[in-house]
């Protein structure tokens, strides 16, 4: 990868000006910073995500994008020697507050992984049930409720309905990338972060799961980090492009494609680094 | 060319080498098994192995192996797997390094000093050898193997497992039992059952916990046989039939431990062929 310089500046407020696009964020960064040891990897972010959205983090790798959505949900700090500063709001409240439990904040934002990781020794049905059941919420004939709605809602119920009982690794990985996301469906959390959930598909499988984010932006907030460009202008409304560590533009989705505020964006958009 | 040559026959001469080499380490083996089998098989008949000692059997050294085995699993095995879950999960930190490597230690630590300790401390303050005194003593054996076992088994189970139990706001307890030990069964199982048949021949730490004697099962606190030990004091009479005894005994506990080793090894071979 060239290094190219940031001419962007990073200058909290401006950017927050700057980045007015978002105002009523159900998520916010306020001048995110994170650390893996002495490695700083994240730099002074302030983003705002927008409620029922699809908003997309592109960059090069070793960006950050990772790493930024792991902050949201204090899945960071289980890294060992990871550090972090800043804050981040939830409907206007920091998930880093000293009396917030990280378990209780991470039923609210969801996750999916980048390589589909259903849990092996789980059948298809536990899979889903699991978040519901692990941490003792609920038991019982609503649970099949649950489950189905979780995989109609994930697009999955009309391929497994009959394969309920089967291991949840026993299907393709599309077909576990889509349980992954009915598994943090049914939870009904408030956000949705995805960590490059296409990365290890097909393009067929990789249509579905983008046809499904756009689809679960009516129920959700969805926060999606990619390496794939086109997918960020599919499926996203917004998109934040992230450069070694610094959130360098943000914007709405076709305003950032077509019409790039930053030179840096621009090429990395069109393709002269990457 | 002759380098050529010179340099192809060191190419074999080291294959052969490596090959007399092990050769030479299985002939022990073999004849070990032949003199026990060979020796062992006639005395064997339903009154050797029920009977006591005084109607020629060694019925009581039977049932104290199978009570020591039995009473040693209870107490180590679940020591052993929650120190290892420890160790795996929890051992990013000075105090887990330092028991790593104790725990290393005492897996090679000599038997017979587990012996004498326990002899000292749970022996002398009891008043009387006892079969509780053996089963801590093989206890003390069984665990930092069982712990290591464990860790590793549990090391083997890919990160992204964790997270996705994580992230779906489960507690790291719950994590820990219901998703990773689960997805380590078959490794702590085998490893486990390995480590029992490894313990179930040891007989120094016997001679100063349990002491042998001649009579069935007397009570957790009263001295008692073991095969071990019976073959052991057989092999110190004078008398060729008390001789004769030791080899069967000899045999019967062979069987044991191959039992346990091979059938542990086709059952994890079934597992993985699934």
């Amino acid at each position: 990868m060239r290094m190219l310089k940031l001419n962007s500046n990073n200058n909290a407020e401006e950017m927050l000006m700057e980045n007015s696009v978002v105002t009523d964020g159900k998520m916010q960064s306020i001048d995110l910073n994170a650390w893996f040891g002495a490695k700083h990897v994240l730099k002074n972010i302030n983003l705002s995500v927008k409620a029922n959205s699809v908003t997309a983090i592109i960059g090069p790798s070793g960006c950050g994008k990772s790493t930024l959505i792991r902050c949201f949900n204090r899945m960071h700090e289980l890294v060992p020697n990871a550090k972090m500063t800043g804050k981040i709001l939830l409907d206007g409240r920091d998930i880093y507050a000293n009396d917030v439990d990280p378990v209780l904040i991470r039923r609210r934002v969801g996750m999916v992984f980048q390589k589909p990781n259903p849990f092996p020794t789980m059948s298809i049905y536990d899979n889903v049930a699991a978040g519901l059941k692990l941490t003792g919420m609920k038991k019982g004939k609503n649970l099949d409720e649950i489950v189905k709605r979780s995989l109609e809602q994930a697009t999955l119920w009309d391929e497994i309905k009959d394969d309920l009982k089967k291991s949840g690794t026993s299907i393709s990985g599309g077909q576990q990338q889509r349980l992954c996301i009915a598994r943090a469906i049914a939870l009904q959390p408030e956000v949705i972060l995805m960590d490059e959930p296409c990365s290890a598909l097909d393009p067929i499988a990789t249509a579905k799961i983008e046809e499904l984010i756009v689809s679960l932006k009516r129920d959700y907030t969805v926060v999606i980090v990619t390496h794939n460009m086109q997918q960020a202008a599919r499926v996203s409304d917004f998109t934040a492009f992230l450069y070694l560590g610094e959130l360098v533009e943000y914007g709405d989705t076709n305003g950032i494609f077509e019409n790039p505020r930053n030179e840096l964006t621009e090429k990395y958009i069109t393709g002269e680094f990457g | 060319m002759d380098n050529y040559v010179y340099r192809k026959f060191k190419n074999n001469l080291f294959f052969v080498l490596c090959f007399l080499c092990v050769i030479i380490a299985i002939i022990p083996l073999l004849s070990i098994i032949f003199e026990v089998v060979v020796r062992g098989a006639p005395q064997l008949s339903l009154q050797f192995l029920t009977q006591p000692p005084s109607e020629g059997g060694i019925g009581p050294a039977i049932q104290g192996t199978l009570i020591l085995i039995g009473l040693t699993s209870l107490i180590g095995i679940p020591v052993g797997i929650m120190s290892g879950v420890y160790l795996a999960e929890y051992g990013n930190n000075k105090f887990a390094t330092w028991m790593r490597t104790f725990n290393d230690l005492l897996t090679e630590f000599p038997s017979i000093v587990v012996g004498i300790t326990v002899f000292t401390v749970v022996v002398l303050s009891i008043g009387s050898f006892s079969a509780i005194a053996g089963a801590l003593a093989l206890s003390i054996m069984l665990i930092p193997i069982v712990a290591r076992t464990t860790e590793e088994s549990l090391k083997l189970i890919p990160n992204t497992l964790r997270e996705a139990s994580l992230a779906l706001g489960v507690h790291k307890w719950r994590t820990t039992v219901s998703v990773i030990l689960p997805a380590a069964k078959s490794g702590l199982i085998t490893g486990t059952l390995l480590a029992v048949a490894r313990i179930a021949g040891e007989t120094a730490p016997l001679i100063m916990t349990i002491l042998g004697n001649q009579h069935f099962f007397l009570g957790f606190t009263q001295p008692m046989d073991a095969l071990p030990l019976r073959i052991w004091r057989s092999a110190l009479q004078p008398s060729a039939a008390v001789q004769a005894q030791g080899w069967g005994g000899a045999l019967v506990l062979v069987l044991i431990v191959l039992s346990l080793n091979i059938g542990v090894r086709l059952a994890s071979q079934g597992r993985l062929r699934r």
